[in-house]
């Protein structure tokens, strides 16, 4: 059995399901129709179709997921992706910190960040807005989310106008979701 | 003015300024999101998870992360279950096993997810959660913590316009 993956990484691992997937070959209708668009358009995982157990809920979540990670205007993608990555970092999701971490490297074409980040976490050295950000989502993380107005300040103050502290929000958010599915449904592994 | 969970939860259903054109320009996402709402509370195939279930659970997350707002509004989705809404207080253990495994992994998975192993869902099995069921909790537990941490920098962001 492939070894479990425990540390943070940019190489983005196999993820395999605790909860057996739905077999495309029988699925129904409504799940077939649930499959139809997948997170970031890549092909359907086992993931997804882990996630077709539940159709209705798919449907709906697989277009929001796109949507605030890809619609246009706001907060630019590298930085929904490093709400994402500050969601994943705290919630120990080794495989959604991988892949959006992976992501952010290749819109920014600088691993140094994610580097910094894997290895500091929030103590990273790296640029203030960057860190602002990733701040922020760090404690949007916590349970019970630790935001005041001083928070929402901060990122005003590196610039972040309402739109990008909403889409901000929304992507880092969206990986509280993300993570509590992954990390609780599956596991990462080294790809064999 | 917005007739969504969230946004009424969040007290900016009528925001405007900059915080109401941001919304409004999200306007799709949040329309996805009280979708997701009722797919999660209120789904057309609730498999072994009934309506009024899932809203006591979804009391139980909001109020463990502090949301009174969002735990009204779930303490009312669960009226149609007035036998189940001890399980809306945190700290409230059910002696029955299958309700205890679904009441601990609510619990885990919103305050310490980190944590979270494969013997997490193995509990859940032994407990006779069946296989579609342990997605559909999972899903609802997902979407309640993203529903709490929207509603929180909204509601922050409305107190400061």
């Amino acid at each position: 059995m492939s070894r479990v993956i425990t540390k943070f990484t940019t190489r983005v691992p196999h993820w395999r399901p605790h909860v057996t997937p739905v077999d495309l070959d029988h699925a129904s209708d409504e799940q077939r129709e649930a499959l139809r668009e997948t997170p970031s358009n890549t092909k359907i995982s086992e993931y997804v179709l882990v996630l077709a157990h539940d159709p209705q809920a798919l449907t709906l979540r697989t277009p929001l997921f796109n949507g605030i990670m890809y619609d246009p205007g706001g907060l630019s993608r590298a930085e929904r992706e490093l709400g994402a990555v500050a969601a994943s970092f705290v919630n120990r999701c080794i495989y959604c910190a991988a892949v959006h971490a992976s992501r952010y490297n290749q819109i920014t074409k600088d691993s140094s960040v994610m580097q910094k980040v894997f290895l500091d976490g929030e103590k990273a050295d790296i640029d203030p807005r960057a860190k602002a950000i990733l701040s922020f989502g760090v404690k949007l993380s916590l349970c019970p989310p630790e935001i005041t107005a001083e928070d929402v300040d901060a990122l005003r103050a590196v610039g972040l106008d309402s739109q990008e502290i909403l889409d901000l929000t929304l992507s880092t958010a969206l990986f509280g979701w993300a993570n509590r599915l992954m990390h609780t449904l599956g596991e990462p592994v080294e790809k064999s | 003015m917005s007739d969504h969970i969230l946004e009424r939860a969040a007290g900016v259903a009528q925001a405007g300024g900059e915080l109401g054109a941001a919304l409004a320009t999200r306007a799709r996402l949040m329309d996805l999101t009280q979708g997701s709402h009722d797919a999660a509370l209120l789904p057309k195939t609730p498999g072994g998870l009934a309506h009024g279930l899932r809203a006591h659970l979804a009391a139980r997350m909001s109020r463990i992360c502090s949301d009174d707002a969002l735990a009204h509004h779930y303490d009312r989705l669960g009226e149609v279950s007035p036998d189940l809404a001890d399980l809306a207080r945190p700290g409230h253990q059910p002696e029955a096993p299958r309700l205890a495994a679904l009441v601990a992994y609510v619990d885990k998975m919103t305050l310490h997810p980190k944590e979270a192993t494969a013997q997490d869902i193995d509990i859940l099995r032994d407990a006779g959660v069946a296989e579609d069921d342990i997605v559909r909790l999972a899903g609802l537990v997902a979407f309640v913590n993203y529903q709490i941490r929207v509603a929180k920098v909204l509601r922050v962001m409305e107190g400061q316009s």
